[in-house]
């Protein structure tokens, strides 16, 4: 197998940068490079030379043995200023080892994904750490990358197999001293797990939407301000404002971070009938993405009805407080007034939604979820048929453990055996 | 020197089913056994079939192997076990008769014009350029083969234990297969070593039968084998006690002179059949055991305790039994054992159960680390073929977990190996629900006469119970009903409207062959045999539908073949850990590789990936 090596750290000027060097010769060729290397996890310093004997830098460097490594291969990580030249240096002389290669994008994942030191739920954790823009985010990432999400699963599929285990036992052990009827502690078991289920199926909406960010849409009517509004609360001037109703035609989107929160703020098309065709395209795309978001902010004038139904959690502002001299809930885009209330009151309503969030964070994860709660569910209702039909809720069963080990490893006929045996007495 | 195409040493329930299906193939097979009276002895308890068992004995049969018509002519206590379940799960059973299975087994052998029968000991091999071609026996005569089947069962190094004696055996009165231990340790095989046990042997006119309770025989015996029309001999009842605490008082207090617990012994026991110390060990807070007092034959007064296996000195055996009821005054007529042998880690098998290592030689059975007369007959049976096949230049055989019980067996142990002798499980197939007992005909006859393994007669009855089938499927499947028209004839069902062919009807649990004939009379023609066929068929239609997925799969994994001399050295990213393991393992396909411990899908996509570059290399 090769070595590989990479710079860790982002490219360009630095502090420090880091270079990580991972694989069976990856130990030889830095001792080369730094004259002796110090025991695993430890730190030392040293100079770095390159093969003519010249100094490059002098480096920090931490040595790790496999598989006790973030790939489970031997890895040396080399500290070194941040210079763009002594990097492209330091990798030049890397690339000049024999079986020693630059790494290809994401290598080191995969090294650590196939020598068992993560598994694939916590490499889409660790993509998402790195992809975290705000707290909440950093939170989840590190949640999923910790393995909270398959230690869940697997808990789960360890209840599942020991429903399936008293199935079998019936099935297979007919003839000996085992209970014929286990329906109800099978149906307890399939019960909780089922529970748990729904709840992290629930909150894996919320928990894709801290990763990828909620949508906030303002709507109303055409020059009530919305344009203006998202410019003040985005402190930028992202939307053309003018006076001519009608102005803002396509959805304009702003990201931002509030309270830790990815947020995307819209500003759509005031929404009236119209014969401008480019205008009516406009309003018709405004009322998609705003019922699609996940808080519509409504900014309405006074005495003016909202243009279709508010949901729940919507929050419903008055506009032109410049103007009108009111307080919250009526704010201006131009004067400020009321906008830190409205971000408040915006950031709460997403915090509550947030608080939902479960451990599954994509929606791969939920489909396989959906999958086994679907087959626990029919299982529940073919046990309370009886003992006569274990054949079929056994299969179904079988079916519903398959979809979990979508996320975690396969379960056999073994583990079920194991199961069995340590709970029942057999050998007539 | 004589010459055979085959030879197969050992004339247990591997042995036998291995030298039968070598000669049906039409090779000239040799059957080698110490005594031409040990052919098809039963050594443990007198059952053949059960759950898992007696599909592999189904399988047998639908090869046209021995062990399913045998085991009805001496079948005297027909059960079928789980007959209130689904059919997946149903497995038919027989106490059998030890004599009457023993000589019919022999006259079927006997009356192969193809076998001949050598009684003597095998000692050692005729090797040449490393590949097994005959066998020296110790009279000092040599046969030349083709190819040689080893079913040497428990004779390998076999030890047996009553309490602290020790006395070298194979079976109880039988010697063990020293010499040929010795040989197979120079194949530089991996072995290991196993335990397992027998109850004492009781009289049965010395037990107190009354206010026992009997367990009687099914009215209606479910047989064995497709062929068979009823059972050969008379249906009896088998007894049940139970154990008390004053017999686990006895045996606690002298668990030190047991073989299993005084240190004897260092082989690994089953789990599924613990010896009566284990259970009271593992199992202390349970009061009482079953014991089932289950006849050794008609004629013969010998009863099989199964239940209470063990290794106790005879007086402790003796104390322990007599404090349960029935057996207060019970005389033992041979007592329990346990015995200890060598087997052959089946890792080093191929599919075919040949040794990867050594050309020409087959093991089948116990020798492979398995239990149960059902398991080695099934393992003879693959030997057989295989070695039949391989004389005669033709392509290997190898079965599917996809299409039998048979093809999990020896996918299990030449992937997995065993910690504990193998025994057959239902819930060990993934595809349960199309494995049945009831269909292993249609799932296996066919391959059997394209293979030339199965009698013109059996293959006359089957293809017409196919084309019967087909008929009462196409009939079932030519008209569709709608709700309203099922109801009218009785079928209560979701009345949504929608049209259903006859064959989804009946797909329906609560559905009956007799509802199908009152809405389509058409079906009146057909016969019930083939309706109960059918509506078991059905009954799980929408679940093998599912798992189709699953089984494609499985078999495009098991078509992904990896050459013998694949090299996974040369795999870039593929850790070292599965490197050894799959150079050790040496998986003959993807599906076996996958069943590695340890192995991981992306690891297995590198493996592929390899293979395929090979491949594209050669059409280059």
């Amino acid at each position: 197998m090769d070595t590989i090596f990479a710079q860790a750290t982002a490219m360009g000027r630095a502090g420090v940068s880091v270079v990580r060097v991972s694989g069976p010769l990856s130990h030889e060729i830095c001792t080369q490079m730094v004259g002796s290397l110090p025991q695993p996890r430890a730190t030392a310093l040293r100079m770095v030379k390159g093969r003519d004997g010249s100094f490059i830098d002098q480096a920090l460097i931490i040595s790790f043995s496999g598989p006790e490594s973030f790939t489970g291969e031997d890895v040396v990580e080399l500290h070194l200023h941040g210079s763009i030249a002594i990097m492209r240096r330091v990798l030049e002389e890397l690339g000049l080892f024999e079986g020693a290669r630059l790494a290809e994008p994401g290598e080191f994942t995969r090294r650590a994904l196939e020598n068992g030191r993560l598994d694939l739920v916590q490499v889409e954790g660790l993509a998402d750490l790195i992809e975290a823009e705000t707290e909440a985010q950093r939170k989840q990432a590190l949640r999923v990358l910790s393995g909270a999400l398959g230690s869940k699963v697997d808990s789960w599929r360890m209840s599942l197999i020991r429903a399936a285990a008293l199935l079998e036992a019936t099935i297979d052990f007919a003839d000996e001293d085992v209970p014929i009827d286990v329906s109800d502690e099978v149906l307890e078991l399939l019960g909780g797990v089922e529970k748990e289920l729904l709840t992290e199926i629930e909150g894996t909406k919320a928990a894709e939407r801290i990763r990828t960010g909620f949508e906030v849409a303002i709507v109303g009517a055409p020059n009530v301000g919305k344009s203006t509004l998202l410019n003040r609360l985005s402190g930028r001037e992202a939307a053309i404002t003018s006076n001519i109703a009608g102005t803002t035609r396509d959805v304009i989107e702003v990201r931002m971070d509030l309270g830790g929160l990815a947020v995307t703020l819209l500003d759509t098309a005031g929404i009236r009938e119209s014969t401008d065709e480019i205008e009516t395209m406009g309003v018709e795309l405004a009322l998609r993405r705003a019922a699609q978001a996940d808080l519509r902010v409504f900014l309405l004038e006074e005495g003016a009805n909202p243009p279709f139904d508010p949901l729940n959690d919507d929050i419903m502002l008055k506009a032109k407080a410049d103007i009108t001299g009111a307080s919250y809930p009526a704010v201006s885009g131009k004067s400020g007034s009321g906008v830190d209330q409205l971000l408040q009151n915006i950031e709460a309503v997403l915090e509550e939604l947030a608080s939902g969030a479960g451990l599954a964070t994509h929606a791969r994860h939920a489909s396989a979820m959906k999958t086994a709660r679907d087959c626990i569910i029919k299982t529940q209702e073919l046990l309370k048929v009886g003992p006569d039909v274990y054949d079929i809720s056994a299969a179904e069963l079988h079916i519903g453990i398959r979809a979990l080990e979508v996320l975690v490893g396969r379960i056999d006929a073994e583990n079920l055996l194991d199961e069995i045996f340590a709970s029942f007495c057999l050998g007539k | 020197m004589k010459h055979f195409d085959v030879i197969v040493i050992g004339g247990g329930h591997a042995g036998t089913d291995a030298a039968h299906a070598s000669a049906r193939m039409g090779a000239s097979t040799a059957l080698l056994t110490m005594s031409r009276d040990t052919i098809g002895v039963m050594s443990c308890n007198p059952a053949i079939g059960g759950l898992g068992k007696g599909h592999l004995v189904r399988e047998i049969d639908a090869l046209d192997g021995l062990m399913g018509r045998v085991a009805d002519a001496a079948g005297i206590q027909f059960r079928l076990l789980n007959r209130r379940k689904g059919p997946a799960v149903q497995g038919p059973r027989t106490q059998a008769d030890r004599n009457i299975y023993r000589r019919t087994m022999l006259s079927e052998i006997e009356a192969h014009p193809l076998i001949d029968i050598i009684e003597g000991e095998a000692i050692d091999f005729l090797v040449k350029g490393g590949r097994v071609g005959g066998v020296v026996m110790g009279s000092g005569e040599s046969f030349t083969a083709g190819a040689v089947v080893l079913t040497t069962g428990t004779f390998l190094r076999g030890v047996i234990h009553i309490g602290d004696v020790q006395q070298p055996g194979g079976r109880m009165g039988d010697n063990p297969s020293q010499r040929l231990a010795e040989r197979i340790d120079d194949l530089g095989l991996k072995l290991g070593r196993l335990k397992t046990g027998t109850p004492p042997r009781l009289d049965g006119r010395t037990i107190n039968w009354q206010g026992l309770e009997m367990q009687p025989a099914d009215d209606i015996p479910t047989l064995f084998s497709f062929m068979s029309k009823k059972a050969g001999a008379r249906q009896i009842s088998c007894g049940i006690t139970h154990t008390n605490e004053r017999t686990h008082d006895i045996i606690r207090e002298n668990l030190e002179r047991s073989a299993m617990y005084g240190g004897h012994i260092d082989g690994v026991g089953p789990r599924y059949c613990p010896s009566i110390e284990d259970k009271i060990v593992r199992f202390a807070d349970k009061t009482s055991h079953q014991v089932f007092l289950e006849p050794e034959g008609l004629d013969d007064p010998t009863i099989y305790p199964n239940g209470i296996s063990t290794s106790l000195p005879v007086e402790v055996q003796e104390e322990y039994v007599r404090s349960i009821v029935g057996l207060e005054t019970v005389e033992i007529l041979q007592p329990g054992y346990a015995i200890e042998y060598d087997y052959v880690d089946p890792r080093a098998l191929s599919q075919t159960l040949e040794l990867k290592a050594v050309d020409g030689l087959y093991l089948a059975g116990q020798i492979n680390g398995t239990t149960g007369y059902e398991e080695a007959a099934a393992q003879g049976l693959v030997a057989g073929l295989n070695a039949a096949l391989a004389v005669k230049e033709r392509e290997p055989v190898i079965f599917s977990r996809t299409n039998s019980y048979i093809g999990v067996m020896v996918d299990d142990l030449t992937t997995r190996g065993v910690s504990e002798p193998y025994r057959m499980f239902t819930s060990r197939a993934e595809f349960r629900l199309s494995l049945r007992a009831d269909n292993a005909d249609q799932r296996l006859t066919g391959q059997g006469i394209s293979l030339g393994c199965v009698s013109s007669k059996r293959a006359e009855v089957f293809m017409r119970k196919m084309d019967s089938l087909l008929e009462c499927r196409n009939i079932l499947e030519r008209r569709t009903f709608t709700p309203k028209e099922a109801a009218a004839a009785g079928i209560a069902i979701n009345q949504d409207g929608q049209r259903r062919t006859g064959f989804q009807l009946l797909s329906f649990q609560d559905v009956s062959f007799a509802d199908m004939r009152s809405l389509n009379p058409e079906l009146c023609g057909i016969s019930d045999v083939i309706g109960e066929q059918i509506s078991k068929d059905a009954l799980y239609a929408n679940y093998i539908k599912r798992q189709e997925n699953d089984v494609a799969l499985l078999r495009k994994d098991e078509g992904e073949r990896i050459p013998l001399s694949f090299d996974y050295s040369v795999i870039d990213g593929l850790s070292n850990e599965l490197k050894s393991k799959l150079i050790k393992a040496r998986p003959e396909n993807l599906s076996q590789a996958s069943r590695i411990d340890g192995m991981t899908p992306a690891a297995l996509t590198l493996v592929l990936a390899v293979i395929r570059k090979g491949k594209v290399k050669k059409t280059a």
